[in-house]
């Protein structure tokens, strides 16, 4: 009986994932001693970072999407399917037509904003953590005549640089458009600097000042009143806005939840270094979908599918496992429509921000298109 | 000395940060609980008391422990 390594999500670290694992143990899978299978509930697979780039009209949002079966080496069993309930303890997966029986299970179903998380916000908010947020947003922007646009922020959320970049970006977007005089940025943070990483808040600060965007720290959300236009803070402030973004605390899949399995927010409790669900040993955890206290971003996903990877083949084959995930995040830093920096760190080195420039802007932009060559496993 | 509620292990954490993840943590706590921050990070000793302080919550204690710091505050609203 071939030894079945189920992995539930089809985005980034799945993906990439199964196809590493397809293609390291070809000779298994075709003699029938094991099979990788993924399950996706689309068969669409959307590159999440160019949602900043659609909402600047850089590129419209078909430009950052491919077919899944694309992306998805021939030895993986692909189904398009949506799990409903995640059963550790009998070794399943549940959805409404199937169940599929697993030796090794990889949970890869990532993180989503919750606009709900406080009151009034979705009644009011653009956003550029979605595809429609995206591109209802760039629209609002083409149009936008002046005023204050305010960027509120909760925690947990993905791609811990966005809020910053995108602020840096509108300043430039309506600098080339010759309307910077007409608009008002306001830039809020829940704690007492621009950005929880000292050196990445040192990093924007200057940029910050000399550009004449505004920031209010210590910002911690309440509410919003969708009719007055305001956002009230904790200490019971009132901040008018004409127009807001947000990017609203994060959740974990909803099947985590209806399995509990996360913590309150569907987070899995996950071992740092054997990315195990803890206490589970069959059971893997990879990208936005665990609890680990690091970036959530599509970096840590590709770093840690190389944990896994090299550990389930170890698995498949009798071995022990002897691979550890060292924390390693990597991340583009994005200071206009021009130029950026950069950041790499892991649980024992902190960040240092790269020297600002247009090479390293350049260098992201063609991450954007190889980004295909990750989600494949081939780099 | 006072129960902790909940455990926050962010050692080694940048990038969120462990006053990102206290602040997680707390929100998704009762009024009255104790949450434990575990933390590497030297800045957290100044940072997680500036915010407590500035959100009305309670500093329980704040401790070296070898190479971390072992931070525990009490939600109040
Ligand atoms: C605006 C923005 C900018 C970003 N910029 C960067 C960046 O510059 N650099 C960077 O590294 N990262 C960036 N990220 C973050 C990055 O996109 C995510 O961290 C990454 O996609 C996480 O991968 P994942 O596989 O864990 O989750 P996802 O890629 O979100 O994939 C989860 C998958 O699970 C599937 N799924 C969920 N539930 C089920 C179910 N019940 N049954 C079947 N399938 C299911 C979903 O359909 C989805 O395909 C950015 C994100 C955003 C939104």
């Amino acid at each position: 009986m071939a030894k079945r390594i189920a992995i539930l999500g089809g985005g980034t670290a799945g993906t990439t994932l199964a196809n590493r694992l397809a293609r390291q143990l070809s000779h298994e899978i075709r003699k029938g001693e094991a099979e990788v299978l993924l399950i996706s509930n689309t068969d669409r697979h959307i590159y999440q970072p160019g949602y900043l780039f659609v909402a600047f009209n850089e590129k419209p949002l078909d430009h950052f999407i491919r077919p899944q079966k694309s992306l998805v080496h021939r030895l993986v069993t692909m189904v398009y399917d949506d799990v409903e309930k995640i059963d550790v303890e009998k070794k399943e997966l549940l959805s409404k037509r199937n169940r599929y029986a697993y030796d090794y299970l990889v949970i890869a179903t990532g993180s989503y904003p919750d606009f709900d998380a406080v009151p009034g916000m979705k009644e009011i908010t653009y956003n550029f953590y979605t595809p429609e947020g995206a591109e209802k947003l760039r629209d609002r922007l083409a149009t936008f005549e002046g005023g204050k646009i305010m960027i509120v922020i909760d925690v947990p959320h993905k791609c811990p640089a966005a809020p910053l970049e995108v602020t840096l970006m509108l300043d430039d977007y309506f600098r080339r458009r010759n309307m910077r005089d007409k608009v008002e940025l306001l830039y809020t943070y829940p704690i007492g600097r621009i950005h929880s990483l000292q050196p990445v808040a040192d990093w924007a600060l200057p940029e910050f000042e000399k550009r004449n965007i505004q920031y209010e720290t210590y910002f911690n959300m309440e509410s919003i009143d969708p009719e007055k236009k305001t956002v009230n803070t904790m200490d019971g402030a009132e901040h008018p806005f004409d127009l807001l973004i947000s990017i609203p605390a994060h959740k974990g899949a909803p099947v985590v939840l209806n399995s509990g399995l996360g913590d309150e927010s569907g987070f899995i409790p996950t071992d740092r270094y054997t990315l195990k669900m803890v206490g589970h040993d069959d059971v893997y955890v990879i990208g936005d979908a665990t609890n680990l206290p690091i970036s959530k971003a599509g970096s840590t996903a590709h770093y840690e599918s190389e944990t896994l990877t090299h550990n389930l083949i170890s698995r498949i084959r009798g071995l022990p496992e002897t691979k550890l995930y060292d924390g390693r995040v990597a991340c583009f830093l994005e200071n206009s429509l021009g130029d950026a920096s950069f950041i790499i760190f892991d649980y024992n080195h902190p960040p240092k921000p790269a020297d600002t420039s247009e090479l390293i802007h350049w260098f992201k932009a063609m991450y954007n298109e190889l980004y295909w060559l990750t989600a494949r496993g081939l780099m | 000395m006072s129960e902790v509620t909940k455990k926050v292990d962010a050692r080694g954490s940048f990038c969120p940060g462990p006053l990102m993840e206290l602040i997680k943590a707390v929100k998704g706590s009762q009024v009255g609980d104790v949450i434990e921050v575990l933390s590497s990070d030297a800045g957290s000793a100044k940072d997680i008391p500036e915010w407590v302080k500035k959100m009305g919550h309670e500093m329980v204690y704040s401790e070296k422990e070898g190479d971390y710091w072992k931070i525990a505050v009490r939600k109040m609203k």
